[in-house]
């Protein structure tokens, strides 16, 4: 098992180091957008909605219903999570410029 | 795999570290959305246009597919546009209960895909020139790795979607805070259900792909089809449903007893659950772009929040079990 997932395994562990490394030394007014847009990031989620629907057969309702329903939502995260994220630091934008 | 998609996927994992980054320094806050936007952007249009499953073939359903990313994003960019400033952390914890909701959607598909799976036709494909079966070649026509990958995904997908919509009705007034003696217990009680029935499931999918070693040595390959069951029982389709709805459970009573003003620390734990969530549909699917956005999110959501229980000068154990002593604490600076 470890020999086959071994690639895996190391995607898993370098990923964690730079996604602690990536936003490592963050201000703390920055802490709201940065949640957002990592929100948004893991609405990536909807690739596997799509693969799921993709595959589903086309005379299985219930497949096809649980799919699409998946779809909507992980659009909703995707969509919605960048948009709020834009609104979030356009308001920052012109708070800092006031100071 | 095309090697196309292959790209792709590359460039949108990139762009979703780089936008991370991008997002952390405040001159660069706002180009860093847009980076990571682009990169789901690439990684969405790639994966209906390119992907190819085992057997090559690409996606259909297309119409289906396009009409979700429409209803998706229109509903997206209305709520968002609409959305008061002041009401900005409700609506990122509504959607990230959506990519919770997704996550749990995927892994209830798969198991009902796989629930449905023809494993008499299977093993006679793996085993129909064979005179007799050895024992040792018996290959169990599910991997074990996905069905756990399934039901991880299924537990933290509803976890974050439960928490995350009560987190939301917490900040919108909807919903008080709600503390019973006990709670604690009663959240470690469905904890250990869920590991506990987890753990049955799997081996009452396992039991059913195993041969008595005294049936088999000599059998043929179709003798041994009536030695195996080939349907699954309803048990395992029970059981898969009750750990949903305890999962969801879990979810609700997890953050129903945390104070309102500790909620955005809350919204950024299960933001970062929702990203181990992702990052399990990106192990059942082998695809780098799901895994690799999803545990950057789950390692830097896990961090941030941290940093956030830091800012207010508490500690997130302070928050999570504090709820007993800061109940007491919250109802006097409330009145």
């Amino acid at each position: 098992w470890l020999a086959a997932n071994q690639q895996t395994i190391y995607i898993v562990i370098l990923m964690i180091f730079v996604g602690i490394e990536v936003i490592g030394r963050v201000p703390s007014v920055l802490h709201t957008p940065l949640m957002s847009g990592a929100n948004a990031i893991h609405g990536v989620v909807v690739v596997g909605a799509i693969i799921v629907m993709g595959q589903a057969d086309p005379d299985n309702i219930f497949a096809l219903l649980l799919g699409f329903v998946a779809v909507v939502l992980g659009t909703l995260n995707v969509v919605g999570g960048f948009m709020v994220t834009d609104r979030m630091l356009e308001m920052f934008k012109g708070k800092r410029q006031k100071k | 795999m095309d090697s196309l998609l292959i790209i792709v996927y590359i460039i949108s994992s990139v762009s979703f570290i780089i936008g991370l980054k991008m997002l952390a320094h405040p001159e660069t806050a706002r180009q860093g959305n847009w980076v990571a936007a682009g990169g789901m952007g690439l990684a969405i249009l790639g994966t209906i246009f390119l992907y190819q499953n085992e057997q090559g073939a690409f996606l259909h359903n297309k119409v289906w597919i396009f009409a979700g990313l429409l209803v998706g994003g229109a509903i997206g960019t209305v709520s968002a546009k609409k959305v008061q400033m002041t009401a900005m952390p409700e609506m990122v914890s509504l959607f990230n209960g959506m990519g919770g909701a997704c996550a749990a959607l995927i892994s209830i598909a798969e198991f009902n895909h796989f629930a449905s799976t023809d494993f008499t036709f299977q093993i006679h494909e793996a085993y129909q020139n064979a005179d007799s079966i050895d024992e040792a070649t018996l290959v169990l026509p599910v991997r074990m790795g996905i069905m756990v990958t399934v039901l991880i995904g299924l537990i933290i997908g509803s976890v974050s979607f439960a928490g995350s919509i009560i987190a939301w009705g917490k900040l919108n007034g909807k919903i008080p805070d709600k503390v019973f003696k006990g709670q604690h217990i009663v959240n470690l009680v469905i904890l250990g259900l869920i590991v506990v029935l987890g753990a049955t499931l799997l081996y009452n999918i396992y039991a059913q792909f195993v041969v008595s070693s005294g049936d088999i040595g000599t059998l043929s390959a179709v003798n041994l089809f009536n030695k195996i069951r080939i349907r699954l029982p309803l048990s395992v389709f029970v059981l898969f449903y009750i750990i949903l709805l305890l999962a969801l459970a879990y979810g609700v009573m997890f953050v129903l007893p945390i104070g309102g003003a500790d909620m955005p620390v809350v919204i950024s734990l299960l933001n970062s659950f929702t990203g181990v969530a992702a990052a399990c549909g990106g192990f059942l699917y082998e695809n780098n772009a799901m895994m690799t956005g999803g545990i950057l999110v789950g390692a830097a959501g896990t961090l941030l929040t941290i940093m956030m229980c830091k800012a207010m000068n508490r500690s997130l154990k302070n928050v999570l079990i504090g709820a007993f002593g800061g109940s007491t604490v919250a109802a006097a600076s409330g009145a």
